[in-house]
């Protein structure tokens, strides 16, 4: 379900023709590319077409009845609820910690960056398992929030924060090169000119990242609503209640209706396909963006 | 503006990027920083602007310390190395920027855009983005972006820099006038000592976080008042034995001496007016510099460079000639001494 996990930005432009003392002899070529492809399709094409096939195995209409059902339904609304909180959540803190780490100097800073790459390290289970340590009935804060009649473990709670540790790298991730990038000579000259800080945000700043960020909000949404292993640890899996889409799947599955596991399964296929579909489109944009900036340097240069 | 600076120094961790920095600007002077790359200009200016803040020291507008005054409120335009034009704002947008931060009436605006667009010759281009505009152009833009919202004070950082040389000149001339006729006092930083002569009526040679000299370009140039002005300002060779110069023989006493190729006269012996007061030499490499000849030529241990008008028949390596050495400036303890050929007044000069 990690399939918009950290995939590399693929580098179009760097693949132009390559200059002939470089380039490889056909038969290596073909036979490069052959294996990629070979290899794609074993482990990409081959289990999604499968999960499209088998969901629509019984008929389109078991496929819309197990789509649904009042406890899928539920799922899709659980774990729609969930990516509502966490990508706003992770949204803002990307765009802070972008900004604080590109534009300021600050001691810490090299902490933060890694700081921010950690939730990529770790396990998810592990990320779920800290939330269990802490708030669960037996953990740190467990009694004091017992008391206080809270529950955070094996409800929405739980499952926002899991979703919020797992998925906050994305934004930041994306913005930060961008930022770094740009420099702040931009708001300097809009300082300069008299505009307040508000003002140097969102007529400035956002709009020369926007592409980035919109980029980072998909990968992160994505990931959101996709997090198995860390939802899974904290959710408790009760039907109808804490159960996201992935967990949904996951309990069809191991009750024997494959038709319904996959049925519900495709939805998140459908996800993964609109997310690469807009992040390529994202990726072109930003891409134009920096090309811009590139031809502008070198205009400069001569 | 009338700008004070007094005592301001800066440090960037270990590094003192400025220090103890005090001059005085009058109103309406166009002043040029000079001074070699990291040597602190532009972190002058951009405590100037508020972008930076002083370790200590207080600068003052107009009488009154600003130390404490943001960016925002401090009335300036400031023209970036790389002009920082909005990059998704048009080229119309971009300068009524400041103007719409002034919350000014949206028919002033417009007049006021136009009006800077026509005297930055940018018609035609109100709707382009900067990366649709050539180097020259962007450099307009951000010049005139800087200059539309009316401030009390002109900064330009390296306003050149980015250009190339044949725009540059047009640039510098047309740069000069327009900021005559606006008539804003400003200031602009630059390494390249023919752009700070050439646009500045004065000047403020920055070495080292220190300022060397202030004055008018050809005062600076005439009258250096430390080793590194001297060697700084114009083309230069370092020579370490004076008394060995004929007409320089009583100068004794002096560390070093600098003397440039335009102080130097090099020829045939029916050439040199002054024999007398001249070495003989040997020309060890001739170059063309487009207007006249450079001729390298060795006096004793040392090697003088010269000019030679390209009108006077051109000099071979290994060929024996005269030089004649009008002036140098000798150096000791740091003080810079202004000295004459004394043989050229000998009233007996003597022929060899």
């Amino acid at each position: 379900m990690d399939m918009a996990g950290t995939v590399a930005k693929s580098g179009f432009a760097a693949a132009e023709a390559r200059p002939r003392h470089l380039t490889e002899p056909p038969l290596v070529r073909w036979m490069l590319i052959g294996i990629a492809l070979v290899f794609l399709a074993l482990v990409l094409l081959l289990p999604l077409t499968t999960v499209i096939a088998e969901a629509l195995a019984k008929g389109v209409q078991t496929y819309l009845a197990a789509v649904t059902e009042p406890d899928a339904l539920s799922a899709i609304r659980l774990t729609l609820l969930v990516a509502a909180i966490a990508v706003p959540l992770n949204t803002v803190f990307g765009v802070a910690a972008a900004w604080a780490i590109a534009k300021f100097k600050f001691s810490g800073r090299n902490v933060l960056v890694t700081l921010i790459d950690l939730p990529f390290a770790v396990s998810p289970v592990i990320s779920g398992l800290i939330f269990v340590l802490l708030f669960g009935a037996q953990g740190w804060f467990g009694p004091w929030l017992e008391a206080a009649g809270i529950k955070i473990i094996f409800a929405l709670p739980g499952i926002v924060l899991a979703t919020v540790f797992v998925t906050f790298p994305f934004v930041a991730r994306e913005l930060l090169p961008v930022m770094q990038a740009q420099g702040s000579e931009e708001e300097e000259a809009a300082a300069g000119m008299g505009a307040g800080g508000w003002r140097i945000f969102f007529r400035i700043t956002l709009p020369n990242i926007k592409w980035g960020l919109l980029y980072g909000i998909i990968l992160c949404n994505a990931r959101a609503m996709g997090e198995f292993g860390a939802v899974s640890v904290v959710s408790g899996h009760i039907r109808g209640l804490t159960n996201t889409i992935p967990l949904h799947v996951e309990i069809l599955y191991n009750e024997y209706q494959f038709t319904a596991s996959f049925a519900v399964a495709s939805l998140l296929v459908l996800l993964a396909l609109m997310t690469l579909i807009a992040k390529n489109v994202m990726e072109w944009k930003q891409q134009q963006v920096t090309q811009r900036m590139r031809e502008e340097v070198e205009t400069d240069a001569h | 503006m009338h700008i004070k600076v007094e005592r301001i120094s800066k440090t960037f961790g270990r590094f003192e990027a400025v220090k103890d920095v005090s001059f005085e600007i009058a109103d309406g002077r166009l002043v040029g920083i000079l001074g070699p790359s990291g040597g602190g200009k532009t972190t002058i200016l951009r405590m100037l602007a508020g972008l930076e803040t002083p370790d200590s020291g207080t600068i003052y507008f107009d009488g009154h310390p600003v130390n404490d005054v943001p960016p925002q409120k401090r009335g300036i335009g400031f023209v970036f190395q790389n002009y920082a034009l909005f990059r998704h704002m048009t080229v119309f947008d971009n300068i009524a920027f400041g103007l719409v931060v002034q919350r000014r009436k949206k028919e002033e605006i417009r007049e006021r855009v136009a009006r800077f667009i026509e005297l930055t010759a940018l018609n035609g281009l109100e709707n382009r983005l900067p990366h649709q505009l050539s180097g020259g152009q962007r450099q307009r833009v951000a010049f005139a972006r800087a200059l539309a919202p009316e401030p009390k004070l002109l900064l330009l950082d390296e306003p050149f820099a980015a250009i190339d040389a044949k725009v540059r000149k047009e640039l510098r001339t047309w740069l000069k006038n327009t900021i005559r006729a606006v008539g804003v006092t400003t200031i602009f930083v630059t390494h390249d000592q023919e752009e700070a002569v050439e646009v500045a009526d004065e000047m403020i040679v920055v070495h080292q976080g220190r300022v060397e000299q202030q004055g008018a370009p050809i005062d600076i140039y005439q009258r250096p008042q430390s080793p590194f002005v001297a060697s700084f300002i114009g083309e230069t060779t370092v020579l370490d034995n004076i008394p060995s110069l004929r007409g320089f023989e009583s100068a004794a006493g002096f560390e070093r001496a600098i003397i440039r190729p335009e102080f130097v006269e090099v020829g045939t012996e029916r050439e040199i007016k002054l024999p007398g007061a001249s070495n003989r030499g040997k020309v060890r490499n001739v170059f063309f510099r487009g207007m006249h000849w450079q001729v390298d030529v060795q006096v004793g241990d040392s090697i003088l460079s010269a000019y030679r008008s390209a009108e006077l028949p051109p000099l071979r390596p290994d060929d024996d000639v005269f030089v004649l050495v009008h002036r140098l400036y000798a150096f000791e303890h740091g003080r810079c001494t202004v000295l004459e050929n004394a043989a050229k007044t000998d009233p007996m000069p003597v022929s060899i």
